[in-house]
Order: structure tokens, then sequence, then C-alpha cells
């Protein structure tokens, strides 16, 4: 896990100091990275020029380097952790699959995978079924 | 990684070259700032930033992460509220 903005490495330390720690036990756990400029945020699309700050970003990364997944939000909107967990979850099992697995909607780690194949061209509705449409 | 952070401000490194890891055939001339080179399925920009970890100022260079899954989260601001 790596946190980025545009602050400076020794305003990270303040506020881990000063806020971060009356969160969380021990302070954040994880490096922040002082993206002053906003190179990276720019090479990432999340860099806003007119504020010089960047948006919510969040890239999931893979152990050969690929992005996987991402989601970009305007700030006022915090993220749900729990989903970019089950995300990863999804990549690792489809990663060690090498293609046999696919999730499908609404997956979560332990349930049913899809097994891609000539066998269920027009049959997914026989193994999954949606549960939470409209609900 | 600067064993004395001192007064000078480290900096950032991104990797310019296109050739590297850009792929996609319709990029700009090299000269021009890629406007969004990242895209789901194709290799992240490598950099290397000044960081703050666990009370120590240290350098982290994305391409160091590889061999593990990397969460990047790019965030408004410290002290903002959300």
């Amino acid at each position: 896990m790596l946190a980025c903005s545009v602050d400076s490495h020794f305003v990270h330390k303040i506020w881990n100091e000063t806020e971060l720690t009356k969160m969380v036990d021990g302070g954040i756990p994880f490096p922040m990275l002082s993206d002053s400029g906003g190179q990276i945020g720019s090479l990432y699309g999340v860099y806003d020029e007119a504020s010089g700050t960047e948006v919510r970003g969040r890239f999931i990364i893979d152990p050969d380097g690929i992005i996987q997944a991402m989601e970009v939000m305007t700030p006022p909107v915090g993220r749900n952790f729990p989903e970019t967990i089950r995300q990863i979850k999804a990549f690792q099992l489809v990663r060690k699959a090498k293609g046999a697995e696919a999730t499908p909607a609404e997956w979560t780690p332990g349930s049913d995978t899809l097994k891609p194949g000539p066998d269920l061209v027009g049959q997914v509705w026989k193994v999954w079924k949606p549960q939470k449409v409209g609900a | 990684m600067a064993d004395r952070p001192g007064c000078a401000r480290p900096g950032v490194v991104v990797k310019k070259a296109a050739a590297e890891t850009d792929t996609l055939a319709d990029t700009a001339s090299p000269n021009k700032e890629p406007a969004m080179s990242v895209m789901v399925g194709r290799p992240a920009p490598d950099f290397e930033a000044p960081a703050y970890h666990k009370g120590a100022f240290t350098n982290i260079k994305l391409s160091d992460h590889l061999g593990k899954w990397t969460l990047l989260c790019f965030y408004p601001g410290d002290f903002t509220f959300v």
C-alpha cells in the first residue's frame, strides 16, 4: 500500500503524528509519498492542475507491475476499502487460475466462480443468479 | 535513500521514456507530456518519490514493489476531511 498526495513528506509526518495516530494505533503503517508538483498524479491522470492537488485515485497493481483496476473519484466521497480488498482477492484468484476461472458480479471470497469455456456459453443462468439486484 | 533530510526537498522522478512502457500506437510525440497514459491491463508508469514511513524519511520506487500486489492511492491532501 502506497499513499500519495502533493503534500511534502514533512507535512505527512506532522499529519500522521497529530491526527492519524488518533485514528490508527501506531499511526499509518504504509509509506506516504510526496508528489509536490503533481508529476506522478499527471502520469496517472489524477492531478488537477486548477487546484494543484490530486483527486481520489486508486490503482491495483499486480506483481508484474500491470494495472488491474482503477477507481477515480472527486474528493468529497471517501473510498470503501472492503470493496478494494474484494477486488484484490478476485484478481489474485483469477491470476492463480490462469484464465480457467472468472469471478461473476457480486462475487465475494469463497463464493462460486465461473469456468469460462464452450460449455458455459448461454448457460451462465444455470450457475449464477443475481442475488441483490432490485433489492 | 537520503540519510539526512536537511532543508533540501528531494524531488520526484518519473520515467519519461514512453518507449519502455507505453505501447499505445497513438501516443503523441515524446516531447509532449502524456495526458493520461494509464489503462487497465497496461504497465503502471514507474516513479520514485520522497516519502514518510514509520517515523523516517525514505524514497519509494514503484518498481521496487514488483513481485507483490500494490495498492496506490492518491488523495486530495493531508488534513483534508475525508
